[in-house]
């Protein structure tokens, strides 16, 4: 597991009241019991944890290339943009 | 029960500073959304709103005055001296013991908290100016119109976010009918354009960053603007005996908490709202010609608007208009209601239907009549006006032509 996929778990778990463990890469955040409250508060702690900016909106989800389909996604789209940075 | 009729209004905003200013703007279709003028804007990711240009307070108030004046009093105020002047009311004698101020605000004097954290934060002092909290309360706006006109009855502020305008014209409204006042003056404002009250919209993700365009399939979220509304609101035999102009009378007036989500719109419970209000009327669904949507332009309520419209409505919802002015002057938050009721007015005064500007692209969610991009002239008796606000907390007024 990579640090990028290992933090992002971390976070999906601390937001879901879940053990990292269960935190599978094929789950979605639905599966997971987490709202569009929480998803945006996951978001803004990804941010917060890589210093990077994610664009989405909460209205057009598809439209910001940020894929939050699964948690494997997610992990994709955070390396993706952690890259960018470097 | 008495009749209660609107008999003055006054406004500022980003599309005038006056009534008749907006009336234009309306039938002209015209967005007032711009690039905002801020300070930080740089460092805003959403950089666009519905601000008021041109603004200079010292035309309008003195130098002891602006101290004590919040923008969102000031804005206020100047409303609320159109809308009295034109109502030729004078609540000096006797009758400024049977009106009061009843108005909307969700964050009241957000410009003063925001140059005060700065004052302590950014720059490190340790004073601020004395008058910071009796300027940035929430009742501050309407504590100011008592002093001007002398209101001395009932007179409070209402905070229900984006519905707190119609919650507020909702009380004044029950008050004249009940026979507690008299006449009231209501409405409400809202100034939040700087850069905390921007940065904390931003945090939700709702924002647009380039229009707000309500029920078209490629709406990207809301827009924030910034002004007020303000009216007179006055028992009828009052204002007929005399001879006052009526600009509308207000029908009826619905309340309902959704008890379901903070942020999310609901359904049933805006359906209850707007059933509510015409319940409260006496109105059959059928004599609704329009209805000022809440229409935030955000994907979520529009959508569910829609769908409590034509619950409510039935066949009837593919005939009447529903338009969203916010597409022109951008989501006043608390002083929404007040700016769109006067899209209500113009409709049932002028026979104008203002326009849903900004609109692309049909959304099969939002199959109803949005008066796409034009004015249009239409014969309407009976109007709606909807306010769904974050909490779930709904409120809806019916308008009648006189």
């Amino acid at each position: 597991m990579t640090s990028v996929e290992q933090e992002v778990i971390r976070i999906i778990a601390e937001q879901a009241v879940l053990d990292p463990a269960d935190v599978t890469p094929d789950s979605t955040l639905a599966d997971l019991g987490i709202d569009s409250l929480g998803l945006v508060e996951s978001i803004f702690a990804i941010e917060e944890a890589f210093d990077i900016s994610v664009p989405f909106n909460a209205n057009d989800p598809s439209a910001s290339g940020f894929d939050i389909s699964t948690v494997k996604s997610i992990v994709a789209a955070v390396e993706g943009l952690v890259a960018q940075k470097a | 029960m008495k009749r209660v009729v609107i008999t003055g209004a006054g406004t500022i905003n980003a599309l005038a500073h006056d009534v008749p200013g907006t009336f234009e703007a309306f039938r002209e279709g015209r967005c007032g959304i711009t690039e905002l003028e801020i300070r930080d804007r740089d460092r805003l990711s959403i950089q666009i709103g519905g601000q008021v240009h041109h603004w200079d307070p010292e035309a309008h108030f003195n130098r002891q005055q602006i101290v004590l004046y919040d923008k969102f009093t000031q804005f206020t105020l100047l409303a609320a001296r159109e809308a009295v002047g034109q109502s030729g009311l004078n609540f000096d004698g006797h009758l400024g013991y049977e009106a009061g101020v009843v108005l909307g605000t969700a964050a009241g004097g957000v410009n003063t908290w925001d140059e005060n954290y700065r004052t302590v934060y950014e720059e490190g002092k340790n004073r601020v100016h004395p008058f910071v909290v009796p300027k940035l309360m929430n009742n501050a706006a309407a504590s100011h119109i008592s002093m001007e006109f002398n209101l001395k009855g009932p007179s409070f502020t209402v905070a229900t976010a984006c519905a707190s305008s119609n919650h507020a014209m909702g009380q004044a409204f029950n008050m004249v009918r009940s026979g507690m006042s008299r006449a009231m003056v209501t409405g409400g404002s809202e100034s939040m354009l700087c850069f905390g009250g921007i940065k904390a919209w931003e945090g939700l993700r709702v924002m647009s960053k380039d229009a707000c365009r309500p029920f078209s399939l490629n709406r990207n979220g809301m827009v924030q603007g910034e002004g007020a509304a303000v009216f007179v609101f006055e028992e009828y035999e009052h204002a007929r005996k005399r001879g006052a102009e009526i600009l509308a009378e207000v029908v009826g007036f619905a309340m309902t908490s959704d008890a379901s989500d903070i942020v999310m719109p609901n359904k049933q419970g805006a359906a209850r709202a707007i059933s509510g209000a015409l319940r409260d009327a006496k109105l059959n669904g059928e004599e609704v010609g329009y209805i000022n949507a809440h229409g935030t332009g955000t994907a979520a309520n529009d959508k569910t608007e829609c769908a409590a419209v034509a619950d409510v409505f039935g066949h009837h919802a593919d005939r009447l208009t529903i338009s969203s002015t916010k597409s022109m002057h951008g989501h006043l938050i608390g002083g929404t209601g007040a700016v769109e009721l006067l899209a209500c007015i113009m409709a049932l005064k002028d026979g104008v239907i203002a326009p849903t500007i900004g609109y692309e692209e049909p959304d099969p969610e939002c199959a109803l009549d949005v008066v796409p991009n034009v004015a249009r002239d239409a014969k309407v008796d009976v109007v709606l006006s909807n306010a769904f606000a974050f909490g779930g907390l709904n409120a809806v007024l019916a308008l009648r032509k006189v």
